[in-house]
């Protein structure tokens, strides 16, 4: 392992990792990547792989459709294949609010170029013919909306990271951040120290204690979101389909599964990684109204991840005010691996080139002190 | 040429696992995941043994298998119908998480 590093990266997920490969493309390697497990360990390794830019704000859908255009060529770009496929999102409500919501953010969208559509429940019967639509009101759609296979994207990212010079240690857990006065001096592991003045947080669920390491305190909170998988069978199902009254998501992967979860407002903030009986029936009902050929398909495995979660359900990016060098990439809530692309491109313009995003002032740290939280209210699952 | 089954599933061979170490696969996790021994229809029942003793062997005696893939249900694949009577009192919270 080296012993001194221009940057520190704590956390090999799909976050740490898309810093690590734009940097690494940009010219710049002299940087340490430093994961606890394997990596997809965390929730990189977990999610659903789904990837929407039917979002409630203007930065979240702009973000976005830079996103999508990164993952339509990264397979390409890192010679493993992501198994992206453009099915499409379709979201179901039920209720006045949530068709309100709908229309809200289909007007923003549309005007922001993404072509989501107001359909009619009959119209999602023929987007998904086996869809039980009785108790939909109204429902949007967008085309450009997909699923991915999670783990060559953290591979592949890994991998081209790696070949220019990126040194990625898995199995190595950080246990201190050495600061004096407000400046980095140098990172401890398990495996030897790493001199740095620069250290990035894309922990996810363990950001706050990679932040308490430095004496920065994070409003983070991890929670556990389950999810499972069934059986492969023929292909039927084109879009992601979600329901808004419970934030069921399901949607059929390349492999001919299906695979998904929903929320679940009793689940308290943990770091609890077991399965429950409880998720397990409550999706098995939630999916057979929605599908009710479903019943007879089985269930081949069901697991779980961590949301880590903000406040006001933003992301921490850029500076903190205590520490010199310490940036927050984390807080994703269960968006980070759709996000990933664009905010590591982004992230590394910032770090390289100092061409700041708005993003970095808007979604840091000081802006629960400051009182400036800006709520995203279109969160799944 | 003989081929060496690991996963009757999942069609994965000692083949792949051998390819798969050296492209970087390690650990038995990475090695489930990146060549999908494990994830079919018995979920490692069968074929977890095997791929654990090919690890263990490239490895060498000293560095063997201490952390095998986690077992999550169900034990064996069930349809759904099976369990959406389960655990009725599940819906009584129904606002959305904030």
């Amino acid at each position: 392992m080296r012993d001194r590093a221009d940057l520190v990266i704590v956390g090999g997920g799909v976050i740490g990792l898309s810093l690590a490969y734009h940097l690494a493309r940009m010219g710049f390697s002299d940087v340490v990547v430093l994961e606890q497990g394997y990596l997809c360990f965390g929730a990189s390794g977990r999610n659903g792989g789904g990837v929407r830019q039917q979002w409630s704000t203007e930065e979240n859908i702009l973000l976005m459709k830079d996103a999508v255009r990164r993952y339509r060529r990264l397979s390409q770009e890192c010679g493993y294949n992501i198994w992206f496929r453009q099915g499409g999102y379709l979201f179901l409500a039920r209720d006045d609010a949530s068709a309100a919501a709908l229309e809200q953010n289909t007007r923003l969208q549309n005007r922001l170029g993404v072509p989501t559509r107001l359909i009619s429940p009959a119209d999602a019967r023929r987007i998904v013919p086996a869809l039980n639509v009785e108790g939909v009101r109204v429902c949007a759609y967008n085309k450009s909306d997909g699923v991915l296979f999670p783990f060559p994207v953290v591979w592949g990212m890994a991998r081209i990271a790696s070949d220019l010079g990126v040194e990625i240690n898995t199995f190595t857990r950080v246990t201190a951040i050495d600061v004096r006065g407000r400046r980095i001096v140098k990172v401890v592991t398990d495996r030897g120290a790493i001199a740095t003045q620069r250290v990035v947080n894309a922990a996810g669920a363990w950001s706050p204690q990679v932040a308490r390491l430095a004496g920065v305190e994070l409003p983070n909170k991890p929670y556990r979101h389950e999810i499972l998988v069934s059986e492969p069978i023929k292909p039927f199902l084109d879009p992601l389909v979600s329901d808004l009254s419970n934030g069921t998501y399901f949607s059929q992967t390349m492999r001919g599964e299906i695979c998904g979860g929903l929320s679940d407002p009793a689940e308290p903030s943990s770091m609890e990684s077991g399965s429950s009986l409880r998720f397990l029936s409550r999706m098995s009902r939630s999916l057979m109204r929605l599908i009710p050929q479903a019943g007879a398909l089985k269930v081949l495995r069901q697991w779980a991840g961590y949301y880590d979660e903000t406040p006001d359900g933003q992301p921490i990016l850029g500076r903190v005010d205590a520490v010199d060098g310490f940036i927050q990439l984390n807080g994703f809530g269960g968006h980070g691996f759709m996000m990933a692309p664009a905010i590591g491109q982004l992230a590394a313009e910032w770090i390289l080139r100092k061409r700041e995003h708005p993003i970095f002032s808007t979604c840091d740290l000081g802006r629960f002190a400051r009182g400036e939280q800006r709520r995203e209210t279109f969160s799944i699952g | 040429m003989p081929k060496t089954i690991v996963c009757r599933c999942e069609d994965v061979t000692e083949e792949d696992l051998k390819r798969a170490f050296e492209s970087g696969f390690r650990d038995l996790e990475s090695l489930r995941r990146f060549t999908g021994f494990g994830t079919g229809f018995c979920q490692g029942k069968s074929c977890l043994c095997h791929a654990a003793r090919f690890l263990a062997s490239v490895k060498g005696g000293d560095d063997m298998v201490s952390d095998p893939p986690r077992t999550r249900p169900p034990l064996r694949p069930t349809p759904f119908s099976a369990f959406a009577g389960a655990a009725p009192e599940a819906e009584s919270a129904r606002e959305e998480k904030p």
